[in-house]
């Protein structure tokens, strides 16, 4: 633990560049930051200090009309409801199935693994906006528009998170299963009860990652979905701006905010291990 | 953690008990089976909702399917049109454009970041961190909304206040020449935390007895970045710069949301006309043909970026 001590006794020099270095940081994440605080606080904001000139950034006055109107202009909670069982859909059947595929790839032998460890990491080259129409033909012809199951089948499985898991489960160490192989366990049985435990950070980020892309994802919902009970939250909101749609500002940020919470929450609650995971894992 | 710990044995299978495992043909085939019950959930849906989708999309563009009636087989037609239509040529010169704007930036920010929050002596860092990287979990939607209200020419907040710096924007979104700028930035503003993480990542693999060695040679600081940090990051720079640029060429929500792809059609892309031929004009055998052309660039660049990267693998673990 040198480096410790080392970083202990630094700051007694305290480097013009550093300090540079830490105004410039300032500076950026402030820009960065910028657009959060303008949605939250204008969330809170009567309508007449959204539209006054000189515009500012916090309340002189709180609200909560703005909060109160978005419930009435969307069907909200059915779209935050449909937002949470299209992305949490996914990524509960996406770690599954991503899982299962990815332990045979890293730790089972069986004939024609390379070639399709390929294939796989093809599909991953495809992008969805490519296969749009005949994936809508095909949901349509199944008689799903509309329905969950078109927000969530076709993505209950995805190239992405079998090449990560792979690379992980590739990297834990070989004798972990020993034991449980010694005692006869099922292959099923190693995956569930030795690989999968340690496989957690993985896991975690891996579904982190797939709920807020989904969640997020503004087009899948527009394009699957033509029925405003149907949509997500993403692209309810978007009804609201678009032609005859013009809402108060005020009104989106509150919308925004709402949509914005459950993703910046469940970050913040486990930031520290996504950023790591997202450092350490396949993804570089 | 990392791949290069288990460098010759990681394509071999758990090492057989006692060797009696790879003896019989009937071993094989319980394996096979075993296997392939574990690859078959994910496997059914790629192949039916990726794979099958892809073969009809090229089935398609050689046709002149509308959703109704029968289609016709067209033969190049709708890739003729690809390459002739103004409109087309336009919403792929503004997708480059949107790259060109893009890509660079995103990318010397999130490097930029990365190198000054490597170091351990920078004070409060994993803040910093958190700050950079939370645009990422905010939608594009939800980032343009609240943009599109921070630059509004009547109430904006950043116009304001640019305003009193004595840089007037004016309507940005209505400007041709700076709505571009607007939307690309936007794009920046989102996805630049993710490729600062993954530099973040890449920094963390070069062993500090490098930089040691060269402060001992009394390399400065200058010089231990062009020597030591950028020739040993060439791989994650090169990982980086195409994930960004394969993200900007499939621009698409915040443009949707903020300018509609206008003022004039400048910021109209190549997703945005494939979603318009496709579900608005339901000229489904040319919105084909054009996510065709979209899939194939998409896949030139990610050619490019598995070479690199595989290069990397075997770097690792040679």
């Amino acid at each position: 633990m040198s480096a410790a001590t080392v970083s202990r006794k630094r700051p007694r020099t305290v480097r013009p560049g550093t300090v540079l270095a830490v105004i410039a940081l300032v500076v950026v994440s402030a820009v960065v930051l910028l657009p959060i605080a303008i949605i939250v606080f204008t969330a809170f904001k009567p309508t007449a200090e959204v539209n006054a000139f000189p515009p500012s950034l916090l309340p002189d006055e709180w609200t909560l009309d703005n909060l109160k109107q978005i419930t009435s202009e969307l069907p909200f909670l059915r779209l935050i409801g449909n937002s949470f069982a299209f992305a949490g859909g996914v990524t509960a059947f996406a770690l599954v199935f991503d899982s299962l595929a990815a332990y045979a790839l890293a730790r089972m032998d069986f004939t024609g693994r390379r070639v399709l460890l390929i294939a796989i990491i093809a599909t991953l080259m495809i992008p969805f906006q490519a296969t749009l129409i005949p994936l809508y033909q095909l949901v349509s012809d199944l008689g799903w528009v509309n329905t969950y199951a078109a927000l969530i089948a076709p993505r209950a499985a995805d190239a992405f998170g079998i090449f990560f898991l792979r690379q992980f489960f590739l990297a834990l160490p070989r004798d972990i299963d020993a034991a449980a192989r010694i005692d006869g366990a099922s292959e099923f049985r190693i995956f569930r009860s030795v690989v999968l435990p340690n496989a957690m950070p993985a896991l975690l980020t891996l579904g982190l990652f797939t709920f807020v892309n989904n969640w997020n994802d503004l087009l899948w919902p527009l394009v699957f979905t033509t029925d405003s009970e149907m949509g997500t939250i993403t692209s309810g909101l978007t009804l609201l701006t678009g032609p005859g749609g013009i809402i108060p500002h005020g009104v989106m940020m509150a919308g925004s905010l709402i949509a914005i919470l459950p993703l910046v929450v469940a970050f913040l609650l486990i930031q520290r291990r996504f950023i790591e995971n997202i450092a350490t894992t396949g993804l570089k | 953690m990392s791949v290069d710990n288990a460098p010759a044995r990681r394509y071999r299978p758990p090492a057989p008990l006692g060797g009696r495992r790879r003896a019989s043909c009937g071993g094989l085939l319980r394996r096979n089976t075993r296997a392939f019950a574990f690859l078959a959930p994910a496997l059914i849906i790629l192949g039916l909702f990726v794979v099958w989708p892809m073969i009809s999309a090229l089935r398609l563009s050689f046709t002149d399917a509308s959703g109704f009636g029968r289609e016709e087989w067209v033969g190049l037609e709708n890739y003729a049109t690809v390459f002739t239509d103004p409109d087309i040529l336009n919403a792929v010169g503004n997708t480059l454009l949107y790259t060109v704007l893009f890509t660079p930036t995103a990318v010397i920010a999130a490097l930029g970041l990365a190198l000054l929050l490597n170091s351990p002596h920078m004070p409060f860092r994993s803040f910093f961190r958190t700050a950079l990287f939370i645009p990422f979990v905010v939608s594009f939607a939800v980032a343009a909304f609240a943009w599109s209200y921070l630059i509004d020419p009547q109430v904006g907040l950043l116009n304001y206040w640019l305003g009193g710096l004595g840089i007037q924007m004016g309507n940005v979104l209505e400007d041709p020449t700076l709505a571009m700028p607007a939307v690309a930035f936007v794009a920046v503003w989102k996805l630049f935390g993710f490729y600062f993480v993954i530099f973040l990542a890449g920094l963390q693999d070069i062993p500090s007895s490098l930089y040691e060695a060269a402060r001992v040679d009394g390399a400065r600081a200058w010089s231990r970045l062009r020597h030591i940090t950028l020739p040993l990051l060439s791989n994650t720079m090169a990982f980086v710069l195409i994930f960004a640029m394969i993200a900007a060429l499939q621009a698409f929500d915040q443009i949707y949301v903020m300018t509609g792809g206008g003022p004039y059609g400048n910021t109209q892309t190549v997703v945005m006309e494939i979603y318009e031929s496709g579900f608005r004009k339901l000229d489904i055998g040319f919105a084909s043909a054009l996510s065709y052309v979209l899939l194939i660039a998409t896949l030139v660049l990610s050619l490019v970026q598995f070479l690199f990267f595989g290069r990397r693998e075997k770097d690792l673990s040679s």
